[in-house]
């Protein structure tokens, strides 16, 4: 495929990792920040083939991750309402509740589907009219435009019977609560590409001024992550803490101007609870005012449910890139894909579940870390 | 979820006064919502996350990375040339093979 397949050449790939290897003189900690560049990292075993200076942290930009708990409760109790045809995309049906998942719930009579798009679940409202359908509004600010457009359609066209749940998170908050916490091993960023394609780079300067830190716009592929890697390990060798972009193909500095108007005029800025975070503020989107009447939570009254993460996992930490997943007591025994304690064991961009998957599927203890 | 796939825009058309789009990935076309990339045209690739282009791919800047990785390995020949020629020079005029 155009665009994929030139970016995983395993020749080029060397190149880029030879070229780190002359660059770097001493250790440094760089983190990822989205999930799906932990994935690619693991998928083709990017750590492995950088320089032992080299530590990639993964960080907090897994949307079904960072989801908490307690909207995962909402979610559920909604979801078993008869009424509801309760709309998702795939990889949050098994991220657990307080006592069960979505799966669970479709299993017991709810009517729970899979979505690719928020506006197939428009789609389904439009042939449902007896029925209420509620769309579960997860994600980074990649996914915000498109839920903001199915909010506005579904506002334009006098759809009644649609709502949307809304756990909706913003990097740049993240990064800097991760900056900020007395732990903090970070020295350098690779932001999300896609993040950035929608809102682009301005956001970013402040914080690379301010903690002194690059931070890398990088994209998916291979070639992207070992690139930006390398134009990372540069400006830390050479002292530097700027704001660059190796994405440029998709990434533009004043981001998708038509996605940010239709995002800011649906949503507005609230502070937001992440999963084994806590409250970080200024965090996350909400509905505005106008569009309240499709707020989810309180159409149906859940606005109320709170819930505390269970104690056993420490998918805090493993967010935060304090813990890496095989370090937590519960990996691989008693949370697996199949049975996850956490939601970083769900979806294939948590750190968890992408360790699981292709690595270290015990914790072998240092024997296999660098 | 975050993943964008970049796909081929075959054809643009309006739905609900929206500007929707066929895209080929690879083969497989699914309709998307082009109306964050007002500028994509039929023959554009466009980035396609969760039913919606987010950006159109832009060609030169794609190309970059490889011109880059031919510079750096048109220096890194040179440099090994320069290598040898001074081994040669050091070595009375034996070359290594
Ligand atoms: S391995 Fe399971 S229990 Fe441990 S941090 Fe990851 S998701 Fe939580």
């Amino acid at each position: 495929m155009k665009y994929v397949d030139e970016y995983r050449d395993p020749q080029r790939a060397r190149q880029l990792a030879d070229s780190i290897r002359r660059t770097v003189t001493r250790p440094w900690q760089i983190m990822e920040v989205c999930g799906g560049q932990t994935h690619s990292i693991l998928r083709f075993a990017i750590d492995e083939s950088l320089p032992p200076e080299i530590t990639l942290i993964h960080g907090p930009g897994c949307p079904v991750c960072v989801t908490p708990i307690e909207i995962l409760d909402k979610a559920l109790a909604i979801a078993a309402r008869p009424e509801v045809i309760f709309c998702s995309f795939g990889d949050m049906l098994r991220v657990p509740g307080s006592e069960k998942d979505l799966f669970t719930v479709k299993s017991e009579g709810g009517d729970v589907r899979v979505v690719y798009s928020p506006m197939d679940a428009l789609t389904l409202a439009r042939k449902n009219p007896e029925r209420e359908v509620v769309f579960f509004a997860v994600g980074f600010e990649t996914t915000a435009p498109a839920n903001a457009m199915a909010v506005a359609q579904a506002a334009r066209l006098g759809i009644k019977n649609f709502s949307i749940l809304v756990s909706h998170v913003l990097v740049p908050p993240a990064i800097e609560a991760i900056m900020t916490s007395p732990d903090c091993r970070v020295q350098g960023f690779l932001a999300a590409g896609h993040v950035c394609a929608v809102m682009g780079m301005g956001e970013y300067e402040p914080l690379a001024k301010k903690y002194r830190v690059p931070i890398v716009v990088t994209g998916f592929e291979p070639l992207d992550i070992l690139h930006g890697i390398e134009m990372c390990v540069r400006q830390l060798e050479e002292g530097r803490a700027e704001v660059e972009n190796q994405y440029a193909r998709s990434v533009r500095p004043e981001g998708n101007p038509a996605a940010i108007r239709q995002v800011c005029e649906v949503f507005e800025v609230s502070s937001r609870k992440w999963r084994g975070i806590g409250e970080i503020p200024r965090s996350g989107f909400q509905l505005r005012s106008e569009y309240e009447p499709f707020d989810a939570a309180r159409r149906f009254g859940v606005d109320q449910i709170t819930a505390d993460e269970p104690a056993e996992c420490i998918a805090g930490l493993v967010l935060q890139g304090q813990k890496k997943p095989h370090e937590c007591p519960a990996f691989g025994l008693r949370c697996t894909p199949e049975r996850p304690l956490g939601a970083p064991m769900v979806s294939s961009e948590g750190a968890c579940a992408a360790y699981y998957r292709y690595r270290r599927r015990r914790p072998e203890g240092e024997a296999d870390e660098r | 979820m975050c993943l964008g796939i970049p796909g081929r825009v075959l054809e643009v058309y309006e739905q609900d006064s929206l500007p929707m789009g066929k895209v080929d990935f690879n083969g497989i076309v699914k309709e998307a919502c082009l109306a964050y990339t007002p500028e994509a045209e039929v023959g554009d690739y466009v980035l396609i996350h969760v039913g919606f282009a987010i950006s159109r791919i832009d060609e030169q800047e794609a190309a970059e990375i490889f011109q880059y990785l031919d510079e750096i390995e048109a220096a890194g020949m040179a440099e090994e040339m320069a290598q040898v020629d001074r081994e040669a020079a050091a070595g009375g005029g034996e070359a290594k093979p």
